[in-house]
């Protein structure tokens, strides 16, 4: 790795605003074009994790870095335009079209009309939702899976160097789901964008990391390639693993 | 239902006019809440600290009932006195809970995942009022607009009370002249307009809800635009300097004739008067009195003794006019001479009896009275000096218990024969009407209510025509031409303004 980390975790301590610790020293680094999915069980203070790269939450002690600055250096608003940013309850603005919602970024970013509507609509390409039938359509006319797409689309908008995912696609039913991820694979291997993702869904982590890390109570058990986590002797691991294969049967006819 | 389509007919520049006034006064009231209570919730929202006690100040004002808040404001300086003003902060204060509570109601009930959206994307906290949380509040603000425009449409409709004009000057008009015609002439328009507000508020709101906030934009700059256009209205309504003379009167039939009365002659000597009739009583007559408002109006020596300086009242008139004479030059006001005719409290009977039985003065009931059933109005049975003070200086036993009854009903009682004798007013336009009989008050059991012109020294001076226009009228009016002219306009529904101007003409 020659390239220096797009975002780099030290030795972070963090609270929650009532007073208990969400993380405890957790150190990681992403480097460009990684996917890193984040996998652990509600509570494990995944979002706080990712609420910490675009500085919605401020480390108690330890630092954050993007593109090698600390978080505490960076302004939010321009920080925050730089990251994408997919939530699981997706977000859209409902008194906006799609089209609208997905040239958001670039409008507060003061692009001019016509380059916001030419990326906007080539985003919805991208994302497999045709212009023509969806840009003038607002959120509420939508499936989930179509709205987790303008999702993505919109916080792709500005090309950003770092894409945050919470729970992503959890919402969906599991066809969309697998059909999402599918999606969500091309597209980043298309943009080269580094991505930070977290979920509960081992097999989503299967599905879609360069590298699992697991969150257990605060701390980083584990971050490795998907082969190296999967023959992982550590309990907590051993645990979220068995959520993909229940039983050694199955697991053998996978 | 004819009556109230010619009356229409009849006046319908001055309805036009009226219902303009009270579009006004609701539009400009409600587009200052807005202009104030928006920003108000949206820092109520976001700054609870300050929020939380700006809320409970707004609700504390809308517990104060209209008419005591017409009251309260109008001896404040800047804000206060009678007109469009008082009527129009009121009206803004009233307007102003709903529209704040709905702000932050709206705002408090949005998404939180679509604000945290916004956030994570870099909004500053002024992009995300103004891109997301206003556009999805604004439904919910509009439904509080409709609510504060319903509100101030009726309200305002109290406001004629204070001299603001508007739809309530028919109700008020009508109220005291117990004219149902004239109430709904007032009451239906306003009731229509409240709807049609309503009706059109309900489109936008629906609009707003169904299209979403495309219009978020528009609708603000809409609600700014009102705001300004009713800011340059306001300032215009209220910008008239004064050289005339303004001359009010209380809110019933007998006030509001004599008002028409002491204007007209007022004008005869060539100086132009403005109206402020039908104001809501004494207590609002006087401040506006006090307080430059108004130049003059008739008082009566009684009213202006006990409701006005809280004395005790001289049951000699020639006395009780010269304290208060003395009572009001201390205030700067000066009472010219009584116009002739005493509204004093009358014991009537139906004069069939009387003649029957021989009846001239309150002292013959004493003959009768074992027999026969008494008629009073709440406030003569609960007072001292009312009915328990005249059934002892007169030694008065009544067969049975007095009947309460409101005093527009009274007349009509003792003429059905549902009562046998009652105290009613001495200037009544109904003793005439129904065939009553005032007894004599040999005892001058009741205190003198000579009606008086009362003027501000200081405009009595600076226009010499209203003491001259006053000397003619001193005197001149009896006891019957009152009763007469009350009768024109009560039972035989004419015009005060035509009623004022023939008694005018027969003076000249």
């Amino acid at each position: 790795m020659t390239r220096p980390p797009v975002v780099a975790f030290e030795g972070v301590d963090c609270g929650y605003p009532t007073g208990g610790l969400a993380l405890s020293r957790f150190t990681l680094s992403i480097n460009p074009a990684e996917v890193v999915v984040l996998v652990g069980r509600s509570g494990a203070g995944k979002s706080t994790i990712l609420k910490l790269v675009n500085r919605m939450v401020l480390p108690r002690s330890g630092s954050v870095r993007v593109e090698g600055r600390d978080t505490r250096e960076w302004d939010a608003v321009p920080l925050r335009r730089r990251i994408g940013y997919v939530l699981q309850d997706i977000g859209l603005f409902p008194h906006m079209t799609i089209e609208e919602n997905v040239g958001l970024v670039p409008r507060l970013e003061r692009w001019p009309a016509d380059r916001i509507r030419t990326r906007a609509r080539e985003l919805l390409e991208l994302v497999g939702l045709p212009p023509d039938v969806f840009a003038s359509r607002r959120p509420a006319e939508l499936s989930g899976g179509q709205r987790q797409r303008v999702g993505v689309a919109r916080a792709l908008a500005v090309d950003p160097p770092v894409l945050l995912m919470d729970e992503p696609f959890g919402a969906l039913d599991p066809v969309t789901r697998v059909e999402l991820q599918r999606e969500f694979v091309r597209i980043q291997r298309q943009l080269k964008t580094t991505v930070l993702l977290v979920t509960h869904d081992m097999a989503e982590a299967f599905a879609l990391a360069t590298r699992i890390g697991v969150v257990d109570a605060g701390a980083l058990v584990v971050c490795d390639a998907p082969a190296a986590v999967a023959s992982s002797e550590d309990s907590r691991v051993k645990v979220l693993l068995d959520t993909v294969s229940p039983s050694p049967a199955i697991g053998g006819a996978l | 239902m004819i009556a109230l389509l010619q009356f229409w007919r009849a006046h319908a520049a001055e309805l036009a006019r009226l219902g303009a006034q009270h579009v006004v006064l609701v539009g400009v009231s409600t587009a200052t809440a807005a202009l104030f209570g928006i920003p108000a919730g949206i820092m109520a929202c976001h700054r609870p600290r300050l929020g939380r006690p700006l809320l409970w100040l707004a609700n504390v004002a809308q517990t104060v009932p209209s008419l005591a808040l017409f009251g309260f404001l109008l001896p404040l300086p800047f804000i206060g006195g009678i007109g469009p003003r008082t009527a129009l902060v009121a009206l803004t204060i009233y307007a102003f809970l709903p529209i704040v509570r709905t702000t932050v109601g709206g705002l408090q009930g949005l998404d939180r995942s679509v604000v945290e959206a916004g956030m994570a994307m870099g909004m500053t906290a002024r992009q995300l009022l103004f891109l997301v949380e206003l556009p999805l509040a604004m439904p919910s603000i509009v439904a509080g607009l409709r609510v504060a425009t319903v509100i101030g449409v009726g309200t305002a409709t109290i406001a004629a009370a204070i001299g603001a004009g508007g739809l309530g000057e028919y109700i008020f008009r009508g109220l005291s002249m117990v004219d149902t015609t004239t109430i709904l002439a007032g009451a239906i328009p306003a009731a229509a307009l409240a709807l049609a507000a309503d009706g059109g508020l309900a489109w936008l709101e629906h609009r707003l809800r169904h299209r979403g906030g495309g219009i978020g934009g528009p609708a603000i700059i809409a609600i700014l635009a009102v705001a300004v256009i009713a800011f340059a209205g306001r300032s215009s309504m209220i910008g008239a300097s004064r050289s005339v003379v303004v001359v009010g009167s209380k809110n019933f039939t007998e006030q509001v004739i004599l008002g028409e009365l002491l204007a007209r002659a007022i004008e005869d000597e060539g100086l132009p008067v403005v109206r402020k009739l039908n104001l809501g009583g004494t207590f609002i007559c006087d401040t506006a009195l006090r307080a430059g408002d108004l130049d003059l109006y008739v008082e009566y020596t009684g009213t202006a003794a006990t409701a006005v300086f809280h004395q005790d009242v001289t049951h000699d008139p020639t006395a009780a006019l010269r304290q208060v004479r003395e009572l009001y030059a201390r205030v700067g006001v000066s009472v010219l001479e009584p116009l002739g005719f005493d509204n004093t409290f009358a014991i009537l009977v139906r004069a069939p009896d009387a003649r029957r039985l021989g009846l001239r003065s309150i002292a013959d009931l004493s003959r009768v009275a074992a027999g026969w059933t008494p008629g009073f109005g709440y406030e003569f049975l609960e007072r001292a000096d009312g009915y328990t003070g005249l059934s002892r200086a007169y030694g008065l036993r009544f067969g049975g218990p007095p009947r309460a009854m409101d005093l527009s009903l009274i007349y009509k009682a003792l003429a059905d024969g549902q009562v046998d004798v009652i105290a009613g007013d001495a200037t009544s336009a109904h003793i005439d009407a129904l065939n009553l009989l005032p007894l004599d008050d040999t005892l001058r059991y009741f205190p003198p209510y000579d009606a008086v012109p009362v003027v501000r020294t200081a405009a009595l001076l600076a226009h010499p025509e209203i003491g001259r226009a006053m000397a003619r009228l001193a005197g001149r009016i009896t006891d019957e031409t009152m009763r007469a002219m009350n009768r024109a306009v009560d039972v035989e529904h004419g015009d005060p303004r035509d009623v004022a101007e023939r008694a005018l003409a027969r003076l000249r």
